[in-house]
């Protein structure tokens, strides 16, 4: 059997899995099932031991995380994390990953904290776990814990003599065991696993074709599925013609409830064609604001409510008392996920259960969805997590989903696989929301910050359910507020100044749905913080780093720059610099983050070439200082540092939705152009390792510092300030020509 | 109406039957050959994820259509460039320098970089670039698969 085949298995029955982890047997029948929507005997309870862990009598470690794997390696750094703590060989230790029947609700895999939460509470189960077979080692040895320890998963006398494996301790039961939320883990400077840069487990298998995306994923007898989405956004559909598609081979049906348009088939090409030949009557719709006027459409959208994220002394007063007075407008566009591969689910109902396979980043509340949408009770239903194309947020793995849930109920209950085309995934999953920043601030005689005002246009919501799209065109259960993410993050500044206000205006709409997509929401509002203060800097006529330091009072974060400044061999001087009169100008600028103001530390320098003539940026480096507290996996984590700078020099170099007032018409990678290999920068980085410090989130952080320190690069180089984001050429021309 | 063509995939003579001749490549290996090296990603030739060899040019496999592949033009997957066990030096080049996030578009990568190797085997790092820039990677993987393809030229 292979791994994959193995893996496979496992999948379609996460029963099986349980079986061989608690030795117990299961019937084939039940095995084969995977439909049933809780697994016999396995809790998923969080605040117990077999809720994360068992050990099978031969010692095999399984652990069940509900923090999923998005393309991060966290499966990697979880396992380490497992395996250090039990003090058992990384080879012994499988992670069973986002599975509604066996995986507790550790919340949904978003804002940097699998680690950070999710690891921390696996470490706790796992050191609970540990205590406990211990205990049971020093009944059957009959001697004293303390003279016992832990190597391979065998517990031995410290003097020497015959040891007891994990597996024998347990006699392939469960632990019934309350997790230990006071337990002692492990002393870091005792790791051997974690702080290591371990292979990720699942590299090798994705670069020869034998790892089981969900796109790989099948059951017997499944059909193939392609929905029909609207040409408008709120268009209805008045008719459809099913004999369109008639002569079509391999077309079975077309499924129909209400807006909800799809074709199903017996084989995926035929679902294509079929979808593409359909012929169907929509509605005019026409409820999107221009994009020319997107910026006047977000000022004049009504606030519902202010939420003022700091505020300290009376920034109005100090503000007519300082000596210079600067003001600013910076905005940054609406963005798609744009996963590389197009959401995807199958779903299967049998027997009243319904299974969904999904690349869900949140299967727990996913599940609680696809129940309301369905009108079906929530313990039937049941969503497996496989790993899909990366999504960087709620993009749209869980309104395939839906889709999948919507099409097997109307094939019978026959499995039913739902691919959407690349215009379905540019089209419709849910958008990074725009986000419009005015800025205020007045330095005193000293060039220092004596008063700073922000204003922040964003949609009101926080993180939450993003509305399922099937169950809005279909007109079944579903959420009607928005959920951005938590988008207020990171308008206040890490910087003390004597008198500040952040405000938060909260819009009732915005013109897309939103969600978040990687850093929603401290990527923008860090953007303009860093930039704004990059501006004052040089009014004040102070070095960047200097001017930082002079408004910082972390230690940590000085050191970050510190240290930062020697990476970057960063030259203390004001910007912007004095460029010669050749066609390339070159400049540096940087960006300081304290993520969410309390958790992971980055400060970065952008290194950019501007052309005068064309008006194009280039990034040939970035440098990167990141301080997440204890680090799982180094090599894992920079892995994590140049994916956020490159994707993100991507989003501020070149990406804008693009619409018209019905639909999103930036619809393929041609329309919607992202950063490729010539464009890409070299990536320096140094971690700042902190061993005995707790693991902080880094998914996500890194992100948060590019931006801006591009703006603050591109006016280094050229005396231009760049605040309208993407940083087109088209755009730097005509700010070049402008000044 | 249902017919059989004959491929030469992975060194051996296979048959799919095709409602449609004119069906793409890519549907033929993934649903009818079961081989998932080749991914679907926009099915407009503007990514590069489903990229196979065929007589050892890198072709996108979603824009490809069966009806213009005779049975003696050769295919190779991911799959058939190497395993898990007996990786292809270019796989084994992308694994030791841990040059994958999600993976969606490695297969891409690598097919590219394997078909450019076989024509230039000591390229340098524009050339590289070149080579792939029209492969697109979401999670911002460059940097590694770069030092990859050069550590397999032996560049690195």
């Amino acid at each position: 059997m292979s791994a994959a085949t193995t893996r496979r298995a496992l999948l379609q029955s996460g029963s099986l899995v349980i079986g061989f982890a608690l030795g117990h047997r299961i019937s084939p029948a039940k095995a084969q099932g995977g439909s049933s929507a809780s697994a016999p005997g396995k809790t998923v309870a969080l605040d117990e031991v077999d809720g994360f862990l068992a050990i099978g009598a031969d010692g095999k470690v399984t652990v069940f995380s509900g923090k999923v794997d998005l393309g991060t390696g966290v499966r990697t750094a979880l396992t380490q994390m497992a395996a250090e703590e039990l003090d058992v060989p990384l080879a012994q230790v499988t992670v069973i990953q986002g599975d509604t029947a066996l995986t507790p609700d550790q919340g949904p895999t978003y804002g940097s904290l699998s680690v950070q939460n999710g690891g921390v509470q696996i470490r706790q189960a796992a050191a609970t776990a540990r205590k406990h077979l211990l205990d049971l080692a020093s009944r059957r040895l009959n001697l004293p814990a303390d003279d016992l320890a832990v190597q391979d998963g065998v517990v031995r006398p410290k003097a020497g003599g015959q040891g007891i494996g994990y597996g024998d301790l347990l006699g392939g039961r469960g632990f019934t065991l309350k997790v230990d939320k006071e337990v002692t883990t492990k002393n870091p400077a005792e790791f051997r696993i974690v702080g290591q840069s371990v292979p990720r487990l699942d590299i090798p298998a994705k670069c020869t074709g034998r790892f089981t995306y969900m796109q790989d994923f099948s059951v017997d007898g499944m059909l193939h599925a392609r929905v029909v989405r609207p040409p408008a956004i709120g268009a209805t559909l008045r008719s459809m013609d099913e004999a369109s598609v008639r002569d079509i081979p391999g077309a079975v049906k077309v499924v129909r409830e209400g807006n909800f348009l799809a074709v199903v088939a017996r084989n995926e090409w035929a679902a294509i064609k079929a979808s593409q030949t359909l012929k169907a009557d929509w509605s005019d719709w026409r409820g999107l604001p221009e994009q020319v006027r997107l910026w006047e459409h977000v000022r004049g959208t009504r606030v519902t409510k202010d939420d003022v994220t700091s505020s300290v002394g009376n920034p109005a007063d100090a503000m007519l008392g300082g000596a210079k007075r600067l003001s600013a407008t910076y905005d940054f566009p609406i963005h798609t996920h744009g996963s590389i591969g197009p959401s995807c689910a199958v779903a299967q109902l049998r027997d009243g259960q319904l299974t969904v396979w999904t690349a869900s980043q949140m299967t727990h509340a996913l599940r609680k969805q696809i129940a309301a949408m369905m009108r079906m009770p929530e313990g039937e239903v049941r969503c497996i997590y496989l790993e899909g194309s990366g999504c960087y947020g709620r993009n749209g793995h869980e309104d395939a989903a839906g889709d999948a849930a919507l099409l097997t109920r109307a094939m019978g209950g026959q499995p039913v696989r739902v691919q959407w085309s690349r215009q379905d995934e540019h089209g419709w999953d849910p958008k990074g929301p725009p986000t419009l920043i005015d800025l205020r601030a007045a330095l005193d005689d000293k060039g220092n910050i004596a008063a700073w005002e922000s204003e922040f246009f964003i949609p009101e919501g926080a993180a939450g359910n993003v509305p399922l799209v099937p169950a809005e065109l279909a007109g079944l259960p579903h959420e009607s507020s928005m959920a951005p993410g938590n988008i207020i993050q990171n308008s206040a500044l890490p910087y003390t100044v004597p008198a500040v206000r952040t405000t938060c205006h909260r819009l009732a709409e915005t013109p897309f749905k939103p969600s978040w997509i990687r850093t929603p929401g401290r990527m923008q509002n860090t953007y303009a913080n860093e930039a704004f203060m990059d501006e004052l800097a040089a009014a004040a006529g102070v070095d960047p780093l200097e001017f930082r330091l002079r408004h910082l009072r972390d230690p940590r974060g000085e050191e970050l720059l510190r240290r930062l400044a020697t990476l970057a061999k960063w030259e203390s001087r004001p910007s912007p610099q004095r460029n010669g009169g050749g066609d390339v100008m070159r400049g540096r600028g940087m960006t300081y983050v304290k993520y969410e103001l309390n958790r992971t530390y980055i400060g970065t320098v952008a290194e950019v070439e501007v052309n005068r003539s064309t008006g194009e940026i280039r990034v040939p480096r970035f440098v990167v200082v990141h301080d997440c507290g204890q680090v799982i996996n180094p090599d894992g984590l920079r892995n994590q540092i140049e994916g956020n700078v490159v994707q993100t020099v991507s989003r501020t170099l070149k990406e804008e939705l693009t619409f018209d007032r019905s639909m999103v018409t930036s619809l393929d990678w041609n329309s919607y152009p992202i950063l490729t290999f010539p464009e890409v920068p070299e990536v320096v980085i140094e971690l700042l390792d902190r061993p005995q410090e707790r693991p902080w989130g880094a998914g996500e952080p890194s992100a948060a510092a590019i931006p801006s320190a591009i703006s603050n690069a591109v006016f280094d180089a050229t005396g231009v300030r760049l605040r309208s984001v993407p940083y087109t050429p088209a755009r730097v021309k005509a700010a070049l020509q402008a000044s | 109406m249902v017919s059989s063509v004959p491929l030469h995939v992975n060194g051996q003579p296979r048959t799919v039957e095709v409602d449609d001749p004119d069906m793409p490549l890519l549907y033929a290996l993934r649903d009818g050959l079961g081989l998932h090296g080749p991914r679907f990603g926009c099915g407009l030739g503007q990514c590069g994820a489903c990229t196979v060899h065929v007589d050892g040019e890198a072709v996108r496999s979603c824009i490809t259509p069966l009806s213009s592949l005779t049975a003696d033009r050769k295919v190779v997957t991911l799959e058939g460039l190497g395993s898990p066990e007996q990786p292809h030096p270019v796989q084994r080049a992308f694994i030791e320098e841990q040059a994958a996030q999600c993976g969606y578009c490695i297969n891409g990568m690598i097919m590219q970089a394997a078909a450019l190797l076989n024509g230039n085997n000591r390229p340098s790092d524009a050339e590289v670039r070149e080579a792939l820039a029209g492969n697109l990677c979401r999670c911002g993987t460059h940097v590694r698969i770069l030092r990859a393809v050069q550590r397999a030229a032996g560049t690195r």
